[in-house]
């Protein structure tokens, strides 16, 4: 009973936030372009599979994930897990204390976006952009690598209370510096598996992570520190991207010589 | 018939493979490493089964309509040639889609309350009510604004590289001015504003628009968009905690 009404619930709330997009795609199919669409039936179809699809999705992330990935978050980063029975806390915070939940959080990262509907679409786009180039499975393994290392060094960052924008500007010029190197073809993709491998699955696991580590972290406050796990998630896989690319390139190279030779 | 539901199972199947790592993560931290039972284990199954069947269903939507939808349009924005109408679209899409995104009101909710704490408003429900709601079209707009930039890229084959590193220096820029506190949530922000309907639909237009004109590349000046999408919301932000 809980569950239907659950379903019904997010169903609207999908409904309602998809309203915008199908007002806008309308309006301007009729009144700006003129024209029909296409195969009207299938898209119609297509898009009730989309809405279909993405309630059972967020239903299910509700009822499964989130409150057991909420909870262990919260359990991983307790002063009482992490320092043992022992009942008086350190006065300073020593950042090695913490390496369950920088591991908890590489791990989470990584098989957040693995599931993350947003990079499987842009996945299957590049492989048929690319002719085949880009596998699927590559482009999602280096991203997700790259989201696991963000998120890991995001709790690091928290735990240790250095400033946010230090790292945020060291990931540029690294960025930067891949960017002169890497094969061109890649590069937009790479800069746009930033921003796709946060939406449904990771944000809520990421914040609540963040939030659980700056309320126990003696000397952080949730408010003023929570923030930035989502930052390195986005910056990371960039250069994991680009870093794949290059080792790909490199490897048909040598393979390439090798045939030759 | 037999031959369609073989072929739903196979994507069922794919799906449970993409689910697996997390539920693996999930498992393994809560019984090895912090050595207790997983509660309410029936209802975690239902919940997977429900991902599955739901992930399932989104990726063959998204070949159905999301994917052919943009591209479509793309194509006829192209054959049309009206260079204003495309920008109005792509700004209606980039702020359409953005203003009403959940995850941007519960940012903008957590932002509202860090601004009160830092005193660059009064707290009262209402004035945080103002601040969450000015930041949210602050951001909608920043998103419609970088749709349009990126759809002028594509048109005009301006290399990505040079527009990011560009805006990669301004973020730093501002983060010189910014109140501290709003930093981290600015940075935050950027990565919040691209949902799971936006990605499909706005990476499918650019597609369609580098394949459509001619001296385009879909794959060096198709993508890019969400990259746009993703930084000029840093930007925007600590643009308006500065002002505010």
């Amino acid at each position: 009973m809980e569950l239907a009404q659950g379903l019904l619930e997010t169903a609207l709330a999908t409904v309602w936030d998809v309203l915008p997009i199908v007002v806008i795609i309308f309006v301007f199919q009729f009144l700006v372009l003129r024209r029909a669409i296409p195969n009207l039936g299938r898209v119609l179809i297509g898009f009730a599979y989309v809405l279909m699809g993405l309630t059972l999705f967020l239903v299910g992330l509700e009822e499964a994930l989130f409150p057991l990935g909420e909870l262990m978050a919260r359990q991983l980063t307790d002063p009482a897990f992490i320092y043992g029975a022992v009942a008086v806390l350190p006065a300073a915070v020593r950042w090695q204390d913490y390496y369950w939940v920088y591991l908890f959080a590489a791990a989470i990262g990584f098989a957040a976006a693995i599931a993350e509907p947003a990079l499987i679409a842009v996945a299957i786009k590049a492989r048929e952009v690319s002719g085949g180039a880009i596998g699927v499975w590559g482009l999602r393994v280096a991203v997700a690598l790259g989201c696991g290392i963000g998120v890991a060094l995001g709790t690091y960052r928290i735990v240790t209370g250095t400033p946010l924008h230090w790292y945020i500007m060291a990931a540029y010029v690294v960025v930067i510096v891949q960017t002169l190197f890497a094969p061109r073809l890649i590069i937009a993709l790479a800069y746009d598996s930033g921003g796709v491998t946060t939406s449904t699955v990771t944000v809520p696991l990421v914040t609540a992570l963040g939030l659980g580590l700056a309320a126990t972290v003696p000397g952080r406050s949730p408010l003023m520190d929570g923030f930035g796990l989502i930052a390195f998630a986005c910056m990371f896989p960039i250069m994991t991207v680009m870093g794949y690319a290059q080792i790909t390139e490199w490897r048909t190279r040598v393979r390439s010589r090798k045939g030759v030779g | 018939m037999r031959d369609q539901f073989l072929r739903f199972l196979q994507a069922m199947t794919s799906s449970a493979r993409d689910l697996a790592p997390i539920l693996l993560v999930i498992a393994v931290f809560q019984l090895l490493v912090l050595q207790q039972p997983i509660p309410d284990l029936g209802r975690i199954l239902v919940g997977a089964l429900f991902v599955v069947l739901g992930l399932t269903l989104f990726i063959r939507g998204l070949e159905m309509a999301l994917f052919p939808l943009g591209e479509g349009m793309a194509y006829d924005f192209a054959r049309k040639g009206s260079l204003p109408w495309l920008l109005l679209f792509a700004f209606a899409l980039g702020f359409g889609t953005t203003v009403a995104e959940p995850a941007l009101i519960a940012v903008a909710g957590e932002a509202a309350k860090v601004a009160a704490v830092g005193g660059s408003i009064v707290d009262t429900a209402a004035s945080r009510d103002d601040y969450a709601t000015g930041l949210r079209y602050t951001v909608a707009l920043s998103v419609g604004f970088a749709i349009v930039i990126g759809v002028l890229r594509i048109i005009r084959g301006w290399p990505i590289q040079y527009l990011i590193i560009g805006g990669y220096l301004g973020v730093v820029a501002m983060t010189a001015f910014a109140p501290p506190e709003i930093i981290g949530i600015a940075y935050d922000s950027g990565g919040v504003t691209t949902s799971t309907i936006t990605v499909p639909l706005v990476t499918a237009l650019g597609v369609g628009l580098a394949s459509s004109i001619e001296g385009r590349n879909p794959m060096v000046d198709g993508f890019g968009l969400i990259a746009f999408a993703s930084l000029t919301p840093m930007i925007f932000v600590m643009g308006y905690g500065m002002v505010y």
